[in-house]
């Protein structure tokens, strides 16, 4: 069939040519299919190539991810399975998703409405229901084209603005699975009439496909950030990024692509929260307050750029001993729904709270002033939502994010982190992290194993928030974080990651990305891992047993240093699954171990820590990579806080078991 | 002559298997990609079930054996199984593996064993009818070949 301009090109690959289609298409189309059951891989090869498509086929999510990753242009379309060993197939979705921008189908025998509601959710662009048979697969082509007519349809309007209008409006439902299709296209819209003039000079159908690197997308979340997300358009954005070459399709589509991921995040944090209402009522204060707030902050954190700084700020504040339990029950009502949502990645982060609160009972949100309160939180959300595509949902509330991160980042740099657990505490406290981002009894909870709600968490906060902010940005600074796309991304790993405690179990490894707790792994996986793991204990209602722990948190879980958690969460999820996490999320991690441990003893150390990275938030809060950068300095003595928490990690394991949660490495992150 | 007795008794087998319902829709499916490309799809897809099945049998056996009873354990273990299964078109071991899960979800460990043991029935059972079938069908060869090759 000929589609398209009828170029007529006969080349075998024939979307190769972009737009152009030959005659012979759809045959030739270059298909990826993923599936870890031989006898599923075959058939589906077998049929494909009945289709008379070129098939390429795949174990393991982490090959096929890198086979992508080589050949920029080399696919078409991907096939994947949904539940698959190495990798969630609906985190390998938004990799692609958001690094190749290539048209995903899942597939999977479960035909749940929630799984496939999920799919939807993600990005992907089909759902087929196993076994599959040929005639589906005989019509895959279809979403080829789309996308790329979608695509088309940004290089064509660059000239006329009212043209633009119209195509986007047209075009745009076919890109994205999701109900955010309405918003973006009236979005794009309104930047089509922006831009007046465009930058893009190509005029060729084709658009060569933009590879979205990981320091590409870190100018990208700078220029966001510096915007705000409610004023990041595209033309302002290209222009802020000055990177020769990049079009202002590219940067829209791209955009477009976040705020879905984002909308996905507080979707996710909407449901969570209703679980949660009903979740931290039946259990003990301290649980709950500490499990809520902290997964609020999580998908906060997780939600966005300004997670890392919220994050980071929580930390800070969370360091002293909060005494606000009583307020974080409060807050966790309301965090509810941030934490309810399905992701495990919650659990991760309650997880890694718990472990973080073994020690000493530090609270580091403790003194986070609780005037945060869940609007704070939402307002994170928020803006993490816009920042990422986070899984989680974060619920309305997040609607106003950059306001309050902005607030938070100013206000507050206190660092004051200390683990001591007094009033003082909560006043010093008042970090703007901690603040904006959620009631005190979030952070809390976060951080810590949001069971006790104590200084664990608020270590485990801060030292997630750091690593968050690190892992935010991973493209900065690290090592090689190879978290490509947006630092996000790791967020959505973090929900998605099964709760399993991976972190916790850091020896086995269960986190499906880093294959291994530190080496690789993105710091934020590991906080994360943490992170969802108390948060894990909290939704779970295990009665997490505090003493274990020895949170001092129990009151004090604030919201906060969940928020901080997720914030860096985002980053952290992503590169939990994806094996390139790097070293970034070690030198995260230890960095937010030893805080942890500092926070224990002294309570010293990670303000000072804290307080720089805070205060740099706050400073450039627009600028996530510069405070990543931050992070990374060994102003802190990162090694050593990192070598703290793994030890407490570790000491932590045991317990953590009972959680069951996923290996977040926040679990390391000892408290 | 033979050859057509041939091809009558396999198809005859065919028959009884989709009848007795130990073969569903799938299978078909399977039988229709196959040509003289892939003239040995179908078996070569069942030998490959086969080999990679028995190590999620096994897995589940282990898995049984515990006490207490991973259930999420199980549901996902048999959540895999059951799509191979599905997958070549093994309809009544697709059946058990659907019982076995809802063992699973009302927690019944004796249900699951229970299950899982005629589960392994049907398996076998199913295994030894297509092996003949493969047989015969390889022996009576293809229909529009006039020799049969060899």
């Amino acid at each position: 069939m000929n589609l398209g301009n009828g170029k007529g090109s006969t080349s075998s690959s024939p979307l190769k040519t972009g737009d152009a289609v030959s005659d012979q298409f759809p045959a030739g189309l270059r298909v990826l299919v993923v599936d870890d059951d031989p006898t599923c891989l075959m058939i589906l090869e077998r049929m494909l190539r009945a289709c008379l498509y070129e098939v390429t086929k795949c174990k393991r999510a982490e090959v096929a991810l890198s086979l992508l990753r080589e050949n920029k242009n080399g696919f078409d379309i991907v096939l994947s399975d949904v539940h698959m060993p190495d990798m969630d197939g609906f985190k390998l979705l938004e990799h692609i998703g958001l690094e190749m921008d290539l048209p995903v189908i899942m597939m999977s025998a479960d035909d749940g409405k929630s799984v496939v509601m999920k799919g939807v959710t993600h990005g992907a662009c089909d759902y087929l229901i196993k076994p599959v048979r040929i005639e589906a697969l005989k019509n895959i082509w279809q979403h080829v084209i789309r996308k790329r007519k979608n695509g088309l349809k940004d290089v064509e309007q660059s000239g006329s603005v009212e043209e633009g209008d119209r195509l986007l409006k047209g075009c745009d439902d076919g890109d994205y699975s999701s109900s955010v299709n309405e918003n973006k296209t009236s979005k794009k819209r309104r930047d089509e009439e922006e831009e007046g003039d465009e930058r893009d000079d190509s005029s060729t159908l084709k658009k060569p496909r933009v590879v979205w690197s990981v320091e590409l997308h870190q100018q990208f979340m700078a220029a966001v950030n510096q915007l705000g997300i409610d004023k990041a358009v595209p033309k302002k954005i290209l222009e802020l990024m000055n990177v020769p070459g990049l079009t202002r399709e590219n940067v829209a589509s791209h955009l477009q692509k976040y705020r879905l991921y984002l909308r996905r995040l507080s979707g996710v944090s909407q449901q969570q929260g209703n679980l949660n209402n009903s979740f931290i009522s039946s259990q003990d204060a301290t649980f709950g307050a500490t499990s809520i707030t902290g997964i609020d902050l999580q998908t906060l954190s997780v939600a966005g750029q300004l997670p890392a700084q919220s994050l980071a700020k929580l930390q800070a504040a969370g360091l002293g001993r909060t005494t606000a339990k009583a307020g974080v029950s409060m807050p966790l009502s309301d965090q509810q729904n941030l934490f309810s949502f399905e992701n495990p990645r919650l659990r991760f982060a309650e997880r890694s709270l718990h472990h973080l609160s073994n020690s000493k009972p530090i609270n580091l949100l403790h003194g986070i002033p609780t005037n945060m309160e869940p609007k704070q939180l939402i307002n994170l959300h928020q803006s993490t939502q816009t920042l990422g595509n986070l899984n989680m949902r974060v619920n309305a509330p997040a609607a106003q994010n950059n306001p309050l991160l902005m607030q938070m980042a100013q206000s507050q740099p206190r660092a004051q982190m200390r683990s001591e657990n007094a009033d003082s505490h909560v006043t010093r406290f008042p970090s703007s992290l901690v603040q904006p981002i959620v009631p005190n009894d979030i952070s809390n909870g976060v951080l810590g194993n949001g069971i006790t709600g104590t200084s664990n968490i608020t270590t485990a906060y801060n030292t997630v928030s750091q690593n968050s902010s690190l892992l935010s940005f991973p493209m900065n600074q690290t090592n090689e974080m190879s978290v490509s796309s947006f630092p996000r991304r790791s967020t959505p790993s973090l929900t998605s990651i099964p709760t399993k405690g991976m972190f916790h179990e850091e020896g086995t490894s269960d986190i499906k990305g880093p294959g291994g707790f530190v080496p690789s792994y993105d710091m934020f996986n590991e906080l994360h891992h943490q992170k969802s793991h108390d948060w894990d204990l909290t939704n779970t209602g295990i009665t997490y047993d505090s003493s274990q722990h020895a949170n001092p948190l129990q009151g004090n879980i604030d919201v906060s240093p969940s928020v901080l958690v997720h914030q860096g969460f985002p980053s952290m999820q992503q590169s939990v699954r994806t094996r390139d996490t790097t070293s970034i999320g070690k030198a995260m991690f230890s960095t937010g171990e030893g805080i942890q441990g500092n926070l224990q003893n002294v309570g010293q150390h990670l303000n000072n820590p804290v307080d720089n990275s805070v205060r740099v938030k706050a400073e450039r809060f627009p600028d996530p990579s510069s405070q990543i950068n931050n992070l990374f300095s060994d102003q802190y003595g990162h090694e050593d806080l990192v070598t703290a928490f793994l030890k407490q990690q570790e000491g932590v394991g045991p317990s953590d078991n009972e959680l069951d949660f996923d290996g977040y490495s926040l679990d390391n992150i000892p408290v | 002559m033979d050859k057509i007795h041939s091809h009558r008794q396999v198809a005859a087998i065919k028959h009884s298997l989709f009848d007795q319902g130990y073969l569903d829709e799938q299978f078909i499916q399977l039988e229709e990609l196959q040509d003289d490309a892939n003239p040995n799809f179908v078996e070569e897809i069942v030998t490959l079930y086969y080999r990679d099945s028995s190590r999620l049998i096994s897995n589940l056996d282990h898995t049984l054996e515990r006490n207490p009873l991973d259930f999420n354990k199980l549901d996902t273990l048999m959540h895999q199984f059951k799509g191979s299964s599905s997958s070549i078109g093994a309809k009544r071991v697709k059946a058990e593996c659907t019982l076995f899960r809802e063992y699973c979800r009302a927690r019944n460990g004796e249900g699951c064993r229970r299950s899982f043991q005629q589960m392994k029935k049907e398996y076998a059972t199913l295994r030894k009818k297509l092996e003949t079938y493969f047989q015969l069908a390889r022996q009576a060869g293809p229909l529009e070949t006039a020799y049969r090759p060899k």
